[in-house]
Order: structure tokens, then C-alpha cells, then sequence
């Protein structure tokens, strides 16, 4: 299993690096380039000088390295004193915003635990209701719960959330006025009734998130129960005397959850995608809201940085699905 | 004798693609599916023709925009008007031909990118490890920033370069095609390597036919079922991409409608006029789940153990 497990990282880390190279090769080739800021009145030579201080005359592969350090020395480092109060790469050169002259991670992770109090609940809640759906939807197929299921599910997963988040608004925030329109990122959760409060801002972009996720998940439950309810060790439990419970719950659940893991470990990237958009549509002041402020506010660094997360996030829970899929299947291990 | 066989009706064989028709139109929601999709398509294709108003014609005196902005459903504007008195009903149809098209085109770059990959891994085995390594690295990328990084990075030029309609119309299709043609490389791959240990392969090789012409005769007419199926779920997907990127503004400017951009357009005064919001959303909503419905439909007649029950 070690063996496993450190083969599974050590093939993350060139992947890390390709999709760097990607990310850098995109906004290298992108017109503007560095000079782009600097204004027009300077007089060509002293253009080049700046030019040449920044180091953007320097060979591609040059520049792609120092921005690699940039990324897992520098800014890691800096991430590390802020925590022990450490002092590694003291007075290295950070990734400063356009926008607000901030550094940019101190921006990220001021936003990060915004964006993963929603989009883990959500996910959550999700799997939560997918699961048992996809489950009694298989176990009774074609029947009206089935039918009524599929097509909720296809719906679900088809309707885009920025027009599920604009329903849900209309019904639930301006007609019934349940729910708040926009979230209140300052509210500390201290007693009860802020822990309210918190809840309510939070159900509708969560319901959102959560229902084109169980669709999915729920689509995948059902086909992975019915390939392993028509398995010859379904009949044999069966004709061992075991009860339905059991021969549903323990045998053919158990099986049928290994796909199902991998494709919630492989939808987070997507549910990161989708925190862009209701982000946008809830003024949530996550990373996904951050990614449209910097589109607007021209802000590359920034930008750049945060589809670098994205990716590194993803990485880290691709890993950690392979690892799950690991430990739940024996025989992917000596692969 | 030789008179009485020529009389013998021979029946036609039926084919495979008749058999797949055949058990297609058993699945009742692939069916109304594919209606619905037939009257969306004729709705924006058609449409320009029966209702003649120029979709980005602003009346002319600066009263009659503000008098005539945001109505609701009339016999002029059966679909009301926007925020500068244009014509809704006019802007859906023309924003349907653009959000139709940006899902076909680029579903075809997808899938001959994704078709080309999925073959050359799976019949040359020197080239399957690269392949499908570069195939995993693609699905790892983070799509939507990517897509949000490239647009916002590219557009400009493009606009300025190309034109706007044509620059990010060819921008929009082809950073989707390029970022989502993974899935179907995976399955042409599979199909392939299985199909390559067939008989008739090796009778094609062994009389001598070059890699070149077994792929073409032989190997692609056999995966065009599962990439079909691909290709349309691949639709629906570059129709919600589109509508994403124009609906966080990073898309087609608004003198060049689309429904992600009417979308987006209307977002602002939701709360005042939310018909504005719902008629270009619906629209985009029944695209996608028929699309969805008709792939689910396909996938069912394509596949032989459900075919001919």
C-alpha cells in the first residue's frame, strides 16, 4: 500500500508541472505580454531597460523556471512564516496584484475558506441524497420512484446553475423572501442565532451546487447497482437464505461504491468550476468570485495564480481518489 | 427453375443503422426530445424570416428607448423588450443560430481532435503511452479558468484581428474543442484496441493493406456508434460552456446576442423583469436537456444487448 501510495504522488508531481507549463505557455503567448503595463510616453530605450530589469528579454525556458520558483519556493515559503513565524525566502520578490498591490496569495487564502464552506456542504448534501436515490432507483428499476428519479436526474444535470440559481432567487429570495439575496462573508458564526443566519445565507447556493451534483452522482449509483445486482454472487447470497437488506446493503452496495467514489473524487474539479458561477450569481466572496473580479479588474497576476490553484487543488484530489480507490479495491494496487 | 427463384421477393436485409433507428424510436424521451430540439432549431433558423425585426435595431429617438426598454409580453413584442428596447423575441432567434452553431463546431473540433488521438493510441502501440499521458494531464486541467484565462488573455486581439463576430466566434470554438476532447479519445481508444484483435483486421493485414487504409475502411466505420454518442452529449456540453463564458461576460459582446449573453445582459435587473432572465434561459435549458435526452436515447439503441428485445 506505501509502495502504492508513493508512486501515486511521485506521478502527480509531472503532472503539476505540465499543467505549469500550459498555464505559463498561455499567458506568454498572450499579446501585451509584460510591457503591456508600462505607459506609452516612455521613450523606447528606457522601455528596454525595464524590459530587461523584469527579465522579459530572457530565453523562454529561462523565464518559465524563475516562475516555477516563484510558485513552489517563494510563495510556499511565505505561506510557511505566516503560520510558524518562520523566515525562509526573506526579501524574494512576491507575486504582487495589479488590482490592489497586495500580495496575491494573501488574497487567496483570505477567500479559500469562503469558497470550501459552500462547496463542501454542497458536495456533501449531495452525495448524501444521490446515494440512497441511485440505490432504491436500481434496486426498484422502471418503477415510478425510478422513472420520476432518471428524469429529475437528467434535468438536474442539464439545467445550467446560473438558471437554477436564478430560479431558486426568484422563488425563494424575492417572491417568498425566505432567504438572503447576497452573503454576508463578515458574519461570525459566535452563538445560535448567527449559526442561523449562517445557515439561511447558505441554503440557496448550496441547493444549487447540490442538485447538479446528486444528478450526476445519482445517474452513476443506479448504473454501477444495476451491473452488480445482475452478478452471480447476488443469486448466490440470495439462495444462502440472507435476507434483501443484507444482500443490498452489504454486498451489492459495497461493490457498486468503488466507481461511484471515483466519480465523486473526479466531480470536485467540476464543483470547483461550478463555484465560479454561483459565486458570481450569490456575490459570495470566494475564490471563484475572486477569478471574475480580476477578469474585470484586468488583474493577470491574479488571475494566473488562481487557475493555478484551481489546478493544484484538483491534482491534490485526484490523489487523493486514486489513494481511495487504492484502499477499496486490492487489485488496482499491483497494477 | 431459373424463372421461378427470379420471382422469390427477397427481403431486404435490414441494416445496422436501421435496426438502431428502429429501437430509437421505442425511447418515448428520446422521441419528444428530438421534436423539441427540431422546433428550437427551426425556431432560430427559420424564425428571422417570419418575424422580420433587426435584433439590434434601437429605436431612434432617445424617448422611445427609454419608453419602450424592459416591457413585458405585447403583440409588438411577444417576448417583451431589453434594457435598450430591442426586440426580445428577435434577439432569441438570432442568439439561438449562435449558441446552436458554437455547440456543433465545436463539438467537431472535439471529436476529430479526440477521434484522432483515440485511434493513433490505440493502433500504434509506441504511441499509446505518450497519448494517453498528455490525455490524462488534459483531463486534470481546470477547465473553466482555463477557458476564462484564455478568452480574457486572447479576446482583444482577436476581436481586433479577425473581427469581432468571426475572432470570437473561432476563439470561443476552438478553446472549447481543444479543452474537451479527452473523453472521446478515451473511448475511441478503447473501442479500438479491442476492435484491433478482430479477424477482419488481421485479414485486412495479412493481404496487405497499409495502417492508413485499415483505419479508414475498416476501423472508423466501426467506432462511429460510441463517438456519435459522444459527439452529441458533446453538444450539450460546448452549449453550456458558451453560455457560461457569455454569461460571466468574457464571451460574445451584446450587439451580438447570444443566450448566454441575453442572459447576462439581464441579470442586472433580475429582480425588476425577471422574464428576461427566464425566456433565453429556457431556451438554453431545453436545448441542453434534449440534446441530453436524445444521446440516452442513442446510447439505448446503439447498444446490442438492449437492441432487438
Amino acid at each position: 500500500m506505501l509502495t502504492f501510495v508513493i508512486r501515486r504522488i511521485l506521478f502527480a508531481i509531472p503532472t503539476l508541472l505540465l499543467i505549469s507549463f500550459v498555464i505559463f505557455t498561455i499567458v506568454d503567448l498572450a499579446p501585451g505580454g509584460p510591457g503591456g503595463n508600462i505607459p506609452l510616453t516612455i521613450p523606447p530605450e528606457v522601455r528596454k531597460q525595464i524590459l530587461d530589469a523584469m527579465g522579459a528579454n530572457d530565453p523562454f525556458m529561462v523565464r518559465y523556471v524563475l516562475w516555477l520558483k516563484q510558485f513552489f519556493y517563494v510563495e510556499p515559503a511565505f505561506i510557511l512564516n505566516g503560520w510558524w513565524g518562520t523566515s525562509f525566502a526573506e526579501g524574494a520578490p512576491r507575486i504582487l496584484s495589479w488590482e490592489s498591490r497586495q500580495p496575491v496569495i494573501d488574497v487567496i487564502i483570505e477567500r479559500i475558506p469562503q469558497t470550501l464552506t459552500v462547496i463542501g456542504t454542497a458536495y456533501i448534501v449531495a452525495i448524501l441524497i444521490a446515494v440512497p436515490i441511485g440505490v432504491y432507483s436500481a434496486y426498484r428499476q422502471y418503477s415510478w420512484f425510478d422513472q420520476l428519479g432518471t428524469f429529475i436526474a437528467l434535468v438536474g444535470y442539464s439545467v445550467p446553475t446560473f438558471f437554477t440559481g436564478f430560479l431558486v432567487i426568484v422563488v425563494f429570495a424575492i417572491n417568498l423572501q425566505w432567504f438572503p439575496t447576497i452573503y454576508d462573508t463578515t458574519l461570525n458564526v459566535t452563538d445560535w442565532d448567527s449559526f442561523l443566519r449562517q445557515l439561511r445565507q447558505m441554503a440557496m447556493p448550496v441547493a444549487v451546487l447540490a442538485l447538479f451534483n446528486a444528478a450526476e452522482i445519482s445517474r452513476f449509483t443506479r448504473a454501477a447497482m444495476l451491473e452488480n445486482l445482475s452478478q452471480d454472487y447476488v443469486r448466490t447470497a440470495r439462495a444462502k437464505g440472507m435476507s434483501e437488506r443484507v444482500v443490498v446493503l452489504k454486498h451489492v452496495l459495497r461493490n457498486s461504491m468503488i466507481p461511484v467514489v471515483t466519480v465523486i473524487a473526479l466531480g470536485i474539479p467540476n464543483i470547483f468550476g461550478g463555484a465560479i458561477i454561483t459565486e458570481t450569481l450569490f456575490a459570495i466572496n470566494g475564490i471563484g468570485g475572486a477569478v471574475i473580479g480580476a477578469i474585470k479588474a484586468n488583474d493577470l497576476p491574479m488571475l494566473q495564480t488562481l487557475t493555478f490553484i484551481f489546478a493544484v487543488l484538483i491534482v491534490l484530489f485526484n490523489l487523493l481518489a486514486d489513494i481511495l480507490y487504492g484502499i477499496l479495491d486490492p487489485r488496482i494496487r499491483y497494477d | 427453375m431459373t424463372d421461378a427463384t427470379a420471382t422469390v421477393v427477397v427481403e431486404k436485409p435490414s441494416s445496422l443503422w436501421r435496426d438502431v433507428w428502429l429501437q430509437f424510436r421505442k425511447h418515448k424521451g428520446a422521441n419528444l426530445a428530438l421534436w423539441v430540439l427540431g422546433g428550437l432549431i427551426l425556431f432560430s433558423l427559420i424564425g428571422p424570416w417570419l418575424w422580420r425585426v433587426d435584433p439590434n435595431a434601437i429605436p431612434a429617438q432617445a424617448i422611445d428607448v427609454i419608453r419602450g426598454k424592459n416591457q413585458g409580453p405585447s403583440w409588438a413584442h411577444p417576448m417583451g423588450t431589453d434594457q435598450l428596447a430591442r426586440d426580445q423575441m428577435a434577439r432569441l432567434m438570432s442568439g439561438g443560430r449562435v449558441s446552436l452553431s458554437v455547440g456543433l463546431v465545436a463539438m467537431l473540433v472535439a471529436i476529430s481532435v479526440g477521434g484522432m488521438v483515440g485511434v493513433l493510441a490505440g493502433y500504434f502501440r509506441r504511441l499509446d503511452g505518450i497519448l494517453m499521458r498528455i490525455t490524462d494531464m488534459f483531463l486534470a486541467l481546470p477547465l473553466l479558468p482555463l477557458l476564462l484565462l484564455m478568452m480574457f488573455l486572447f479576446g482583444e486581439t482577436v476581436r481586433a484581428v479577425i473581427g469581432p463576430r468571426l475572432g470570437i466566434f473561432l476563439l470561443i470554438v476552438l478553446a472549447i474543442g481543444l479543452t474537451s476532447w479527452m473523453q472521446a479519445a478515451r473511448i475511441v481508444r478503447g473501442e479500438v484496441l479491442a476492435l484491433k484483435e478482430r479477424e477482419f483486421i488481421l485479414a485486412a493485414r495479412s493481404i496487405g493493406t497499409p495502417p492508413s487504409r485499415i483505419i479508414m475502411r475498416h476501423i472508423i466505420p466501426n467506432v462511429l456508434g460510441p463517438v456519435m454518442v459522444s459527439a452529441t452529449l458533446g453538444v450539450a456540453a460546448a452549449i453550456i460552456t458558451e453560455s457560461v463564458l457569455s454569461f460571466l461576460g468574457v464571451g460574445f459582446p451584446s450587439d451580438f446576442p447570444t443566450w448566454g449573453r441575453l442572459l447576462n445582459d439581464a441579470y442586472a435587473e433580475m429582480q425588476l423583469y425577471p422574464l428576461r432572465v427566464f425566456w433565453p434561459g429556457m431556451a438554453i435549458s431545453l436545448t441542453v436537456l434534449a440534446v441530453n435526452y436524445i444521446g440516452d436515447g442513442l446510447r439505448d439503441a446503439l447498444d446490442p444487448r438492449i437492441r432487438g428485445r
